[in-house]
C-alpha cells in the first residue's frame, strides 16, 4: 500500500470509529435518532449526545493522536523502539499535579482545577528535564533526566496517597489514574484543544531532524540538524501533547508505545513519515479502546487505561518475540 | 581556492588538548589521508574541523550555518548507525536533506558509485556490515558536498572494497573536489591519496606527499613499526614488518 493510501485508509478509520463512539452507549439511541439529536440538541437524547458521547469521542480521537504522534517522536529522536511518550516523565508529573488537585479538593471546587494543575505538573517536568540534561542534544542525558523526574514525581503521587484523609479519597485517585473518557464534557474538549494543536504543531515539524538522526546524532549534525533544537522540540511538543493528554484522561498507557510500532514497516521505517501514519493510528486505537470499554462492561465503568494496558501488553509482547524472530 | 581552511586549531577534551594548534588547508583535487595511531586526534581534528566538537583557532566549515556547512562538507562517522529500517534508497536519500530533499538523480548516481543499484530496495538493516558501510558512503556522497571527511571509512571492508572505496573517493577528487579520510592503512594512504597528513599525540607532525612523508624515522617515532616499501607497476606497496617493542 503506497503511503497516501494508508493515510487515507487511517483517517477513514478515525472517521467510522468516531461515529461508532458517537452511536454506541448504555442510552440506547437508535442511529438516525442519535445524529439527529446530535445535530438539533433537543431533548434527552440530544443532551446525552451532546454533552456526554461528543465529547467523549472527540476526546478520544484527540487524545489518541496525541498520544500516537508524540510516541513516533520519542522513538523517533530516542532511535529506540520501546521509547513511549511518558519516558521524560511529563506524564507522571501530570498524573502528580491532578493527583494534589484530587487530594487538596481544589478540584470539588472547581472542575477545571484538575486539568490546569496537571498541565501544571507537565510545565514542571519539563522545566526539570531541561535544566537536569544540560546544554546540547544528546538522548543520554534527556533518558536519565526523565527516568529521575518521573521518579520523583511517581514517589511523590505514592507520598499524596499514603497521606490521603480517607479511603475514598485514596480510591478517587486511584481510579482517576487509570485513565478514563467518560464522564468529560466539552470544556475538558476545550482547554486541551488549544494545548494539543500546539503540541502536533511542534512535533509535526521535526521530521527531517528525526531522519537524519536515523544516521545517528554526528551524522545528522553534519546534515545540518542543530540536536539542541531538535531536543527542545520533543520535549516540549510531546509535554504539550501528553500533558493536555493525561490532564483531561489520566494515564493512558501503551498507545504511545504500540501504535508507532505496529505502523513502521507499513510507512517504510521513516520517521517523519511515521508521525503523521501514528496520530491517525494512535486516534484510531483509542477510540477502539474506548468503543470496547463501553460493549464489554456497559454498567461496570471499565476504564480505558486498564483495557489499553490489558490488550497493549500481550501484543506489545507478540511484537517483541516477532522482532526477536527476525534477529534485528 | 579551498574547500577547508584551519587556523590554529585545538580541541580540548576536559583540560587535556587532544589537537593542538594544527593549521592547514584542502585545495579541490586532494585526497588526503589523516594517518596516525590510535589516539592521534584524527577524529577529534575531523571533529573539530565540523564545528561538531567545541574548539579554539579557526575552521572555514565551523563558522558556517548548519544548512550552508551541510552543503559544503559531507561528513562519514566511524560509528554506522542506520536505527530503522529504511530500504537502502531511502538511507542514501538522508544525504539529500541539506538540499530540501530534492535531487533524486543524485540518490541515484550515489546508489552507482558505490554499486548499490541491485540493493536499492532491500532494508539498509538486514545487509552486512560491510555493504551497510557502502550505503553510508553512499549516503556521504549524495550529499553531493564538494568535500568528504570521511573517518576510516574503508575500516572492516574486504579487501575489493577497500580498493574500490578509495577509488571512488579518488574519483571524487579528481572531478574537482576533495576528501580527507582518516585511515589505518598505510598502504592504502600511499597507493590511493594526493597527500598524507601525520598526527602524533595531537599535533600535525607531517604533512606532504606520500613518497615524501611515509619515511623510515617517522614509522619508526610515530608508528613503532619497520615496514618495506616497494615500488611496482600497480603503484607502491607497502608493508608493516614489525613493531619497536610492545605497548
Amino acid at each position: 500500500m503506497s503511503y497516501r493510501a494508508l493515510l487515507a485508509a487511517l483517517a477513514a478509520l478515525v472517521v467510522v470509529l468516531t461515529l461508532a463512539s458517537l452511536m454506541i452507549g448504555p442510552a440506547g439511541i437508535g442511529w438516525s435518532e442519535a445524529l439527529r439529536a446530535l445535530v438539533s440538541g433537543e431533548g434527552a437524547a440530544g443532551l446525552v449526545m451532546r454533552e456526554i458521547r461528543l465529547p467523549r469521542a472527540l476526546l478520544g480521537a484527540m487524545i489518541g493522536a496525541a498520544l500516537g504522534l508524540s510516541g513516533a517522536a520519542m522513538q523517533g529522536f530516542l532511535r529506540n523502539p520501546l521509547a513511549e511518550p511518558g519516558l521524560i516523565g511529563t506524564s507522571a508529573s501530570a498524573a502528580l499535579g491532578a493527583v494534589i488537585a484530587i487530594q487538596t479538593g481544589a478540584y470539588a471546587a472547581f472542575a477545571l482545577a484538575l486539568p490546569l494543575a496537571a498541565l501544571a505538573g507537565a510545565g514542571v517536568a519539563v522545566a526539570l528535564i531541561l535544566l537536569l540534561s544540560g546544554p546540547g542534544g544528546r538522548a543520554l542525558t534527556l533518558i536519565l533526566a526523565g527516568i529521575a523526574v518521573s521518579a520523583l514525581a511517581g514517589a511523590l503521587t505514592a507520598l499524596v496517597l499514603n497521606l490521603a484523609p480517607s479511603p475514598y479519597a485514596a480510591a478517587e485517585i486511584v481510579f482517576w489514574m487509570m485513565g478514563s473518557l467518560a464522564d468529560r464534557s466539552l470544556t475538558h474538549v476545550a482547554l486541551a484543544a488549544p494545548f494539543l494543536l500546539i503540541g502536533a504543531v511542534i512535533v509535526l515539524r521535526l521530521g527531517r531532524g528525526l531522519d537524519a538522526l536515523t544516521l545517528g546524532e554526528d551524522a545528522a549534525v553534519s546534515l545540518g540538524i542543530s540536536l539542541g533544537r531538535l531536543r527542545l522540540g520533543v520535549v516540549i511538543g510531546s509535554a504539550f501533547l501528553v500533558g493536555a493528554s493525561t490532564a483531561v484522561a489520566g494515564a493512558v498507557g501503551f498507545v504511545g508505545l504500540v501504535v508507532p510500532h505496529l505502523l513502521r514497516r507499513a510507512v517504510g521505517s521513516r520517521p517523519s513519515r511515521l508521525l503523521p501514519a501514528s496520530a491517525l493510528g494512535g486516534a484510531a486505537m483509542l477510540l477502539a479502546a474506548d468503543i470496547a470499554t463501553r460493549l464489554i462492561a456497559p454498567e461496570r465503568d471499565l476504564k480505558l487505561g486498564v483495557l489499553t494496558a490489558l490488550v497493549g501488553a500481550p501484543f506489545f509482547l507478540h511484537l517483541i518475540r516477532r522482532l526477536g524472530r527476525e534477529g534485528e | 581556492m579551498t574547500l577547508l581552511q584551519l587556523q590554529a586549531l585545538t580541541v580540548r577534551r576536559g583540560q587535556c588538548p587532544v589537537v593542538e594548534d594544527v593549521s592547514l588547508s584542502v585545495a579541490p583535487g586532494e585526497f588526503i589521508g589523516l594517518l596516525g595511531p590510535n589516539g592521534a586526534g584524527k577524529t577529534s581534528l575531523l571533529r573539530g574541523a565540523l564545528g561538531i566538537l567545541p574548539h579554539e583557532g579557526r575552521s572555514s566549515l565551523a563558522g558556517l550555518g548548519a544548512d550552508a556547512r551541510a552543503r559544503a562538507a559531507a561528513w562519514l562517522p566511524q560509528s554506522r548507525e542506520i536505527a530503522w529500517g529504511m530500504s537502502v534508497r531511502e538511507v542514501v536519500a538522508l544525504g539529500r536533506l541539506p538540499h530540501g530533499g530534492q535531487g533524486a538523480d543524485a540518490v541515484e548516481r550515489a546508489l552507482a558509485r558505490m554499486g548499490l543499484h541491485a540493493y536499492a530496495a532491500r532494508r539498509a538493516t538486514q545487509l552486512s556490515g560491510g555493504e551497510q558501510a557502502r550505503v553510508l558512503i553512499a549516503r556521504a556522497l549524495a550529499q553531493e558536498a564538494p568535500l568528504v571527511l570521511a573517518d576510516e571509512p574503508t575500516a572492516g571492508l574486504d579487501p575489493a572494497a577497500q580498493i574500490a572505496t578509495m577509488r571512488v573517493f579518488a574519483a571524487h577528487a579528481a572531478a574537482g573536489g576533495a576528501v580527507v579520510a582518516s585511515l589505518h592503512d598505510l598502504g592504502l594512504a600511499a597507493r590511493h591519496c594526493t597527500r598524507l597528513w601525520v598526527m602524533h599525540r595531537g599535533r600535525l607532525v607531517a604533512d606532504g606527499a606520500p613518497g615524501a612523508v611515509l619515511t623510515a624515522d617517522l614509522l619508526a617515532e610515530v608508528f613503532h613499526i619497520r615496514a618495506h616499501f616497494a615500488q611496482t607497476p600497480e603503484g607502491p606497496v607497502f608493508q608493516p614488518l614489525n613493531t619497536l617493542g610492545d605497548f
